[in-house]
């Protein structure tokens, strides 16, 4: 007599098959023990469509919606438990294949009851009852292919005998091995150690480990995670063997399965294996060490696993890395992807395996870290790294800090083992940045995953309109790593005479909990973002450009700012000669930088709007309203009664005056370049950093020092920061911004002082514009002043524009983000194709 | 806006009589846009004024209007409230209501009396240059003078605006001279405030049908004053059947025969080399890469041994027109399931573009920019791979035989490039060689001495 069943264990990422005969209580066990949606029946499948659960015509359609239903959960990681007879071995093929093609793994839960019992169930059914031969069919059918279920490829398989035990049993879902996303680190990932013990202890050393202790800890808790292969070629494995024995055992580390290991694992079973690739070695000094300590070696390789998946998702350790869609999964290929790479059996000229070069798609939002094969130095590709340096071919052990995503590497001591390809020949074989973008990332409705916002939504016929735009007028893709945002003004002011006015914005950010913000004077030109590259061969190696070009100028959509080449060449020479003098570079230590700017005067982009928009609307209204002053004038000298008519046209003319200065002040004739200006707000980014997280003091502070070494060239911006709990200090920032927009000023923007202010809502507007009363004639038309237009102009709804502002924003950073992290540029293009795609929302351009 | 009629015929204040309104008050009427008013700034015996004078509310105007046509700020900052357009013809239409109708009960002898007349306009725009002021008027009886506003005295190297002060004279009754401004101001400012409905044409045969049938611009004032081409031909064809000697619709014909003539040819000689080209390579499976409109897609339709034809443009707006064209909708199942058209731009790698016996691209590397060439050239050849490729370029030597050229010697403001003939054949070759196709150039329309033709071709072949 078998034991009572009391547990039933199935992953958390799975495939759970119910076999059992009608009646024999699938369904209610299914609803007890899962959640309705993570059940797929035949029955409902059949309702849904027939509207008939028990019309047997439709079963072919139906199993058809089951697998399809069945696919798409397996395919998003989700849970799924199919509940249908599944008595026949060809009933469960189609559903194993789905959980292998999905790489998840499969579990049976027979249901073997009497066939007295299933009928006394089928009994109690009102509706949908069987006939009995059929349940006695079935089961019979059943109990022919039990037996056989293992061998099916469940990975188990659960068997229920009677109703007591169907009613007792327990349900527990299990974590899959590799799932450690509640493990947050801090982590430092080594590279491939092969036995180089020296290097290793000198590593952990750097890193700041407790090398003396046994076993060997950081003292703040640091923990290493080793990326497989340990063993083979150096001298020391043994001994490096001991310490990640030891920190795993003491969980001060963790440790994947590399292929030396597996193979090393085989051999300590006795298993026929070509000890070549250093091998020898490993069994060599495992030998001296003696059997006891073998053994524990060989259950310590039985006990890793082929990946993890770390801190939330956004790290992913696996000895050869892999592709995102194997991320979290669990089946052999995957095992075999982690462990030996994609390979197709091809061989290079010295009989190594040849790799497809997997990073080079990987679009995936984790990092993935990963060794195996021995890179001269390790770089992010697309959000991967490599971090195996051949230590024990003489080149460098690293680590990987994570998250600071800083890399730490000791040399080798020695050469220990003599390459069969050169280090460096794999060089060729590595990725290269990618310049073909697919239309399928930008194309149609889909979701930006964003750091700052969470899902930004864009709608097909956005990116529709976008696809256009970037297609046929924008630069090339590969300098195009951000787009500016939108910004929102702020709400509309209740003071006489104005309609914006900095007291609503020092509101917002009071309310939204800002305890500083910076007021900086607001330049009127046209925006534009600035890529600087230090020379053609940095242009090169990071953005991939080859073409001689050492810098761009776009526009807010992407265009080259200037039609001509020149202007933006001589431009780029006076900022980059200004970051030379300024030593930009060195305390960037970068050779490239991205700037947001306003370049003026407003006129060198917009002269041909400012001529058919404002000059003519000017031009004309001058002169009517010229005449009608005349003509009112003779009316009233002959005693008509025009005096109403007469003070309207008056105002009317000091309006259109008005209007006309409003937009002289931000027209002036150019020369080429001279006489350009460009004011930049914020240094964006360098290598290694998104600056733009940093606070806007010190971006103003380095604009400055940019400034003053190319004076007629770059314009400072003027500001006041102002603490929101000093009335005084708002008090002189509004004087100030007065006198700024009385002088002519378009205005100021009001920004949080740490950019990036979060509140339990998220985070709050990046910048809130005010703009001069006499600017926003230039946006409202030469009349608004006019109290009862005024009135009308109150009533305008921020709230699409602010929502547009913000998810704009959150895209921004986001294409840095990815930038700077290498990311796949495919990664970075549907960022800034979002914000692109973003702009092309009906919005009021007055805001 | 603003407009001033005076007459110099004694005696001078009978246009208050002729227009129904008193030379000592003002008379004002409130219009869906804004108020209008007419007063005499003078009324004496030898020289008498009426002026109308519109205040525009910039804001109630922009409220109504349907502004999602509208780009950007012009919707709110515009020279509406200002120039002399269709809302001043609204203005004297409705002022001068009883005027219109050749009515005065008062003094019925007026009516027909012509007066010497002066028209005087502060502001009214001239699309299409000065002279038109002229062309419109002189035919009418008037004098012309004008003058021009400049855009912006501080900055004179932007030249003058569209605007000019104009002065008419001439001998008129009053009746007529406001027909005259009712009718051609819309025509000068080619362009109206309100949505064209079928209504126009009766208020266009209303206000003109006496002198417009014999006015030598009438084809020009219809167009413009009606604007949409259905209202055109119904308005020629209702003129034509009043004048006894006009043929207008005869003339209308000629002209865009002359016109379009051209143009035509070579791009009927370019479809016809493409499609040779295409029967050349026995291809079924046709790609057409920045389809445009559907020109050549309607084409291959035609040809039985293309069983499939499909039409991508990065624009939306091209492929719409392209539905249209190829009317789509009424397509039979069987010949629908031959065409496709959708949105694709050729810097973008997709597999919908793939498997195709061969890719058109007509007129279409001319629009990319240079440093993208590259990549349109690993997308075409290297990922979307057509078993053949069919490509035309403009030849830039031979543009020294048109007239129309952009500022840069280039046929289209959009081209970003043209290329002579060796240009072109060593960028070819170029991509023939690195993605391993044949090719074959040659030329497309007649051939000139020295320039060569007017477009190139090259066949490319795996």
């Amino acid at each position: 007599m078998r034991r009572q069943l009391a547990r039933i264990d199935v992953p958390e990422v799975g495939l759970v098959v119910l076999c059992g005969a009608s009646g024999s209580g699938k369904s209610t066990f299914a609803r007890r023990h899962f959640a309705s949606t993570e059940v797929v029946s035949s029955d409902q499948c059949r309702a849904l469509v027939s509207d008939d659960e028990t019309d047997q015509s439709s079963t072919a359609a139906a199993f058809e919606l089951l697998h399809y239903i069945v696919g798409k959960r397996l395919e998003l990681g989700r849970l799924t438990v199919v509940d249908a007879t599944n008595v026949r071995a060809e009933d469960r093929k189609g559903l194993l294949e789905l959980a292998r093609r999905w790489d998840v793994l499969a579990t049976a839960i027979v249901f073997d009851l009497s066939v007295a019992a299933c009928l006394a169930h089928n009994e109690q059914r009102r509706d949908r009852r069987t006939p009995a031969h059929a349940i006695q069919r079935q089961h019979d059918t059943l109990r022919r292919s039990t037996k056989r279920l293992r061998r099916e490829r469940f990975a188990r398989v659960y068997t229920l005998g009677s109703t007591e035990e169907l009613d007792s049993v327990e349900v527990a879902r299990n974590r899959l091995w590799s799932d450690r996303r509640d493990d947050t680190g801090p982590f430092d990932i080594i590279g491939d150690v092969h036995g180089c013990h020296a290097e290793l202890l000198s590593l952990l050393d750097r890193l700041g480990y407790d090398t003396e202790a046994d076993p060997i800890a950081h003292p703040a808790g640091r923990r290493a995670v080793f990326v497989g292969d340990l063993v083979d070629r150096g001298p020391g494995v043994v001994e490096v063997l001991d310490v990640a024995m030891s920190m795993v055992a003491a969980g001060n580390a963790l440790c994947v399965a590399g292929n030396h290991e597996v193979k090393l694992r085989r051999a300590l079973a006795g298993r026929k294996v070509n000890v070549s690739h250093g091998l020898a070695e490993s069994l060599e000094q495992l030998e001296r060490r003696g059997p006891e300590f073998a053994e524990r070696v060989a259950e310590f390789i039985d006990s890793l696993i082929g990946h993890y998946v770390l801190d939330g998702g956004r790290l992913v350790v696996a000895h050869a890395g892999l592709p995102e869609r194997y991320h979290g999964r669990s089946s052999g290929r995957v095992r075999e992807l982690a462990l030996f790479g994609d390979t197709d059996g091809e061989t290079d000229e010295f009989g190594l395996p040849v790799r497809y070069p997997w990073a080079d798609d990987y679009r995936g939002d984790a990092a993935v870290v990963y060794g195996h094969t021995p890179v001269p130095e390790a770089v992010w590709v697309n959000n991967t790294i490599c971090v195996d340096t051949g230590a024990v071919f003489g080149g460098e052990l690293t680590a990987l800090r994570w998250p600071e995503r800083d890399l730490v590497a000791v040399p080798a001591v020695a050469q220990h083992y003599q390459p069969v390809r050169p280090v460096d020949a794999a060089e060729e074989a590595s990725p290269r940045p990618p310049r073909l973008l697919d239309v399928g990332d930008v194309l149609g409705k889909h979701h930006v995953q964003t750091a700052l916002a969470g899902r930004v939504l864009i709608e097909a016929e956005r990116s529709s309109a976008a696809l256009e735009v970037m297609s046929r007028f924008a630069v090339d893709p590969r300098w195009l790593v951000y787009l500016p945002p939108t910004m929102a003004p702020a709400a509309a002011s209740d003071r006489d005479g104005y309609l914006e006015h900095p007291d609503e914005a020092f509101a917002y950010f009071r309310k939204a909990g800002v305890a500083e913000v910076v007021v900086q004077e607001k330049h009127m030109g046209s925006r534009a973002v600035l890529v600087v590259a230090r020379n053609a061969d940095a242009a090169q190696a990071r953005f991939g450009i080859s073409n001689d070009q050492d810098g761009v100028i776009v526009t807010r959509t992407g265009r080259p700012f200037f039609a001509e080449p020149s202007p933006a060449g001589s431009l780029l020479d006076r900022v980059r000669a200004a970051a030379d003098g300024a030593g930009l570079w060195d305390r960037l230590g970068t050779d490239w930088f991205i700037v947001d700017a306003e370049v003026l005067p407003w006129s060198v982009k917009a002269a041909a709007l400012i001529q058919r928009m404002y000059a003519a609307t000017a031009a004309a209204g001058t002169a009517t309203l010229g005449e009608a002053r005349r003509m009112t004038a003779d009316a009233a000298r002959r005693g008509v009664d025009v005096e109403a008519l007469t003070a309207r046209t008056a105002d009317r003319a000091e309006h259109i005056a008005a209007f006309v200065d409003a937009y002289r002040r931000y027209c002036w004739d150019v020369d080429g370049a001279d006489g350009i200006e460009i004011a930049p707000f914020q240094i964006l980014a360098a290598e290694g950093e998104v600056l733009a997280r940093r606070p806007h003091r010190w971006h103003l502070e380095h604009l400055d020092a940019l400034a003053d070494h190319a004076p007629g060239t770059l314009r400072r911006t003027d500001r006041r920061f102002v603490v929101l709990s000093d009335e005084a200090a708002i008090q002189q920032a509004t004087d100030w911004w007065h006198s700024l927009t009385d002088g002519g000023s378009e205005g100021a923007v009001v920004k949080p002082a740490e950019p990036i202010a979060t509140t339990g809502a998220g985070f709050v507007q990046p910048a809130i514009k005010c703009r001069g009363r006499e600017y926003l004639r230039i946006i409202y038309g030469p009349e608004y002043l006019e109290p009862a237009n005024l009135a009308g102009l109150r009533q305008r709804s921020l709230g699409r524009k602010s929502s547009l502002a913000r998810r704009e924003y959150a895209l921004g950073i986001e294409a840095l983000d990815r930038f700077v992290a290498s990311e796949h540029l495919s990664r970075v293009h549907e960022c800034v194709f979002g914000v692109l795609a973003l702009e092309s929302e009906p919005v009021d351009p007055r805001l | 806006m603003l407009v001033s009629l005076t007459s110099t015929t004694p005696v001078a204040t009978d246009l208050g009589f002729l227009l129904h309104k008193h030379p000592d008050r003002v008379r004002s009427v409130d219009l869906g846009f804004g108020r209008a008013h007419v007063f005499y700034p003078e009324a004496a015996a030898q020289r008498c004024t009426a002026t109308t004078y519109v205040e525009v509310d910039p804001f109630g105007r922009t409220r109504r209007r349907d502004r999602h046509r509208a780009q950007g700020l012009e919707p709110y900052v515009n020279d509406r409230p200002y120039a002399a357009s269709s809302m001043l013809s609204v203005a004297l239409g409705r002022l001068f209501r009883t005027a219109l109708t050749g009515r005065c009960d008062d003094r019925p002898e007026l009516v027909a009396r012509r007066l010497d007349i002066e028209i005087q306009l502060p502001a009214v725009p001239v699309r299409g240059g000065a002279e038109i002021l002229g062309r419109l008027f002189d035919p009418l009886g008037y004098e012309v003078e004008c003058s021009p506003i400049a855009l912006d005295s501080q900055f004179p190297a932007w030249g003058d605006s569209q605007y000019v002060a104009a002065r008419l004279a001439g001998r008129q009754t009053v009746r007529s001279a406001l027909e005259h401004l009712y009718v051609l101001l819309p025509v000068l400012d080619d362009a109206k405030h309100y949505w064209i409905g079928p209504e126009e044409v009766n208020k266009l045969l209303l206000r003109g049908g006496d002198w417009l049938g014999c006015h030598p611009e009438s084809e020009l004032i219809t167009r413009r004053y009606l604007r949409l081409p259905g209202f055109i031909r119904e308005a020629q064809a209702r003129l034509a059947d009043a004048g006894e000697d006009t043929d207008l619709l005869g003339v209308q014909r000629d002209a865009a025969e002359e016109a379009a003539e051209a143009p035509i040819r070579l791009g009927e000689q370019r479809l016809e080399a493409v499609l040779q080209a295409v029967r050349d390579v026995g291809a079924g499976r046709v790609v057409d890469l920045g389809c445009g409109e559907g020109r050549l897609l309607e084409r291959l339709l035609a040809e039985p041994a293309v069983t499939c034809a499909v039409g991508v443009d990065a624009s939306v707006g091209a492929l719409e027109r392209a539905e249209r064209r190829l009317k789509l909708d009424q397509m039979s199942e069987r010949r629908r399931e031959r065409i496709r058209l959708f949105q694709g731009a050729l810097t973008y790698t997709d597999s919908r573009l793939q498997g195709f016996d061969v890719a058109t691209i007509v007129e279409v590397v001319e629009h990319l920019d240079p440093e993208r060439l590259d990549v349109f050239a690993d997308v075409v050849f290297g990922h979307i791979g057509a078993a053949s490729v069919v490509l035309t370029t403009p030849n830039r030597e031979y543009n020294s035989n048109f007239e129309r050229l952009d500022a840069r010697g280039l046929r289209h403001e959009d081209h970003r490039f043209e290329w002579t003939r060796s240009e072109f054949e060593a960028w070819v070759r170029g991509i023939a060689a690195r993605y391993g196709y044949s090719v074959e150039i040659s030329a497309v329309g007649s051939s000139a001495p020295v320039c060569g033709p007017p477009s190139q071709m090259a066949v490319l072949r795996r």
